[in-house]
């Protein structure tokens, strides 16, 4: 028993590097900016894509969230891409996320 | 020296002339195809098969037929293809043009829209001489003169859906080259419901996307995109504003979807979408799901089973014009016209213009105070010191204790009310009057002044 409380750390995550990226109209959410470098920190849940848009939503989303997230989700007519693949190929919010990932929020677009 | 002077000076003289010709000719193209075929949807037949190439196809297309992939029987099966462009815009034109050359059988033109000046600098089949005319003729009659074998059939009308299975069913290949939401759920749906390849692009700024739908084994429209976007999440080439290069580069991309499966080679984009950044020179292909076995349309257990109404089904128009927000009651606004007055009584206000930076490079009234709405709705604080101080300044001209009132300008009249709300939330502008300009500095062109932009 000890030893396991001992160790307890073992079970936490370790601190996360992905990149999250916007694109399609989606940036302008997030000031402009279509590439964003980011640290995960360490937690105890496993980083999935449910929390990383609540994490999202704290610390890169400027404005109007709503044009964005809606509910627990994105809303409808953002796609969501894991390393270049429909997320739901890979699980969409259950995705467990992995070191080094690359998630690209694009926003479709309609004018022609 | 004078004979020199003489030759040139009738050079320019019959090169004038002959502008002057061409012009008048292309006008009469246009007239004499509006007058002949306005009225009704034309009965087309299926197009024979064609057994060989004569003499002048092979010469005319010699370059592509000596390419082992495509030789003479896809130069033959191109021929007996037809597509269905839908939407002769700034996708619509660079296909269709690239199409006829590449001696595409029948070319289907949808569109119900006149051509405006400010297509012009993207919609690349119509010219300044037919203006104001339909699309789809103006397109019909360039791309006569480019391929005069190649069959054009004009709709200017809307696609609906009462009209688009009907139509779709004529067709081997659909391109939806609209530029809206409703648009192109409809083409999607009547594209399963038929049987139809769909290749599908869009742009907007700098970007483009471009993939096939309903292809073999590939996703459609709706297996994407279950649910339609919020009307307000969607922004068109107006309010957003689009490069006509983005949009050439959309519609050549698309053109070669179409020309590869019209050939039988196959497409590239079936279960994928291409993603065009041309701000950054970057080309991105991405893995799209395959067919949703539940899906609406092309699923196991489609519960779309005729066309329905897309406009209700999206809450937004099946077009690309911009939207007139409701969010002020009358007495909340004043018209150009009595703006006007009240400006020219000399009544101390401040006249607020909320639009962005770009724009208000473009043209604006000299006497406004900028603050775009981003700002506003972010509650800036230097932006609200600015606003602060101009009010202070205004009301030393008015009367002691008089408030100074506050007229809110956009360009179309939709943002200069969001603006108004917002301001009213502010208590430090609790006893002051806020109105917004019905119809923005366009009205303004439109109604007051003449000689500013329109844009």
């Amino acid at each position: 028993m000890g030893v396991s409380c001992e160790l307890g750390f073992l079970n936490m995550a370790a601190p996360l590097s992905v990149e999250v990226e916007f694109g399609g109209g989606a940036e302008l959410l997030f000031d402009g900016v279509k590439k964003h470098q980011v640290t995960l920190p360490g937690q105890e849940e496993p980083w999935d894509i449910r929390n990383l848009l609540v994490w999202i939503k704290k610390n890169l989303l400027k404005e109007r969230p709503e044009l964005f997230i809606q509910g627990d989700s994105v809303r409808p007519g953002i796609l969501v891409l894991i390393n270049d693949a429909d997320w739901e190929l890979l699980g969409e919010l259950d995705y467990q996320l992995q070191d080094q990932d690359s998630i690209l929020f694009i926003s479709t677009l309609h004018g022609g | 020296m004078a004979g020199r002077e003489e030759v040139l000076s009738l050079q320019a003289e019959v090169a004038q002339r002959e502008e002057e010709l061409s012009s008048l000719k292309q006008r009469l193209a246009a007239a004499l195809v509006a007058e002949q075929e306005s009225e009704r949807l034309i009965p087309v037949s299926p197009l024979p098969p064609k057994a060989a190439l004569s003499r002048d196809e092979i010469l005319r297309y010699s370059r592509q037929l000596v390419l082992p992939e495509l030789g003479v029987q896809g130069q033959l099966r191109l021929a007996t293809a037809s597509v269905l462009v839908v939407g002769c815009g700034g996708l619509g034109c660079p296909l269709a043009q690239y199409l006829a050359a590449a001696g595409i059988g029948r070319l289907g033109l949808v569109d119900y829209d006149v051509v405006e000046v400010s297509n012009l600098a993207r919609q690349v089949l119509h010219g300044e001489a037919l203006a104001g005319q339909a699309k789809v003729f103006s397109a019909a009659a360039s791309l006569r003169r480019l391929n005069s074998a190649v069959e054009c059939v004009p709709y200017a009308q809307a696609l609906t859906p009462a009209t688009a299975l009907d139509l779709v069913r004529r067709y081997d290949v659909v391109a939806d080259c609209s530029d809206n939401v409703p648009t192109r759920y409809l083409v999607n749906d009547a594209c399963v419901l038929v049987g139809r390849p769909l290749v599908s692009a869009s742009a907007l700024r700098f970007e483009g996307q471009i993939t096939v739908y309903h292809y073999g084994s590939g996703p459609c429209y709706r297996c994407i995109f279950p649910q339609p976007p919020p009307a307000e999440t969607v922004t068109n080439c107006a309010d957003g504003g689009v490069l006509g290069v983005v949009t050439g580069v959309l519609g050549c991309l698309q053109a070669l979807e179409v020309l590869k499966i019209a050939a039988g080679l196959g497409p590239s984009y079936s279960g994928s979408l291409l993603l065009f950044d041309a701000l950054r020179g970057h080309f991105r292909c991405i893995q799209l799901r395959r067919r949703r076995p539940d899906c609406a349309a092309c699923g196991e257990r489609p519960t779309v089973t005729d066309l329905q109404d897309y406009e209700d089904f999206c809450g937004s128009s099946a077009t690309d014009k911009c939207r007139s927000l409701q969010l002020l009651t009358p007495e909340e606004r004043v018209s150009v016209i009595d703006y006007k007055r009240l400006l020219d009584s000399g009544s101390p206000h401040l006249l607020l213009d909320v639009r962005p930076q770009v724009e208000v490079d473009i043209c604006r009234l000299p006497h406004a105070l900028h603050i775009p709405l981003k700002y506003l709705e972010r509650r800036d604080v230097e932006s609200l010191k600015l606003l602060g101080e101009a009010i202070r300044v205004g009301k030393q001209g008015t009367q002691e204790g008089a408030s100074l009132p506050i007229y809110v300008i956009c360009k179309l009249g939709n943002d200069s009310q969001k603006a108004v709300k917002i301001l009213q939330s502010l208590t430090d502008l609790n006893s002051v009057t806020v109105q917004d300009v019905v119809g923005g500095l366009m009205a303004w062109a439109a109604k007051i002044d003449g000689t500013f932009p329109q844009y």
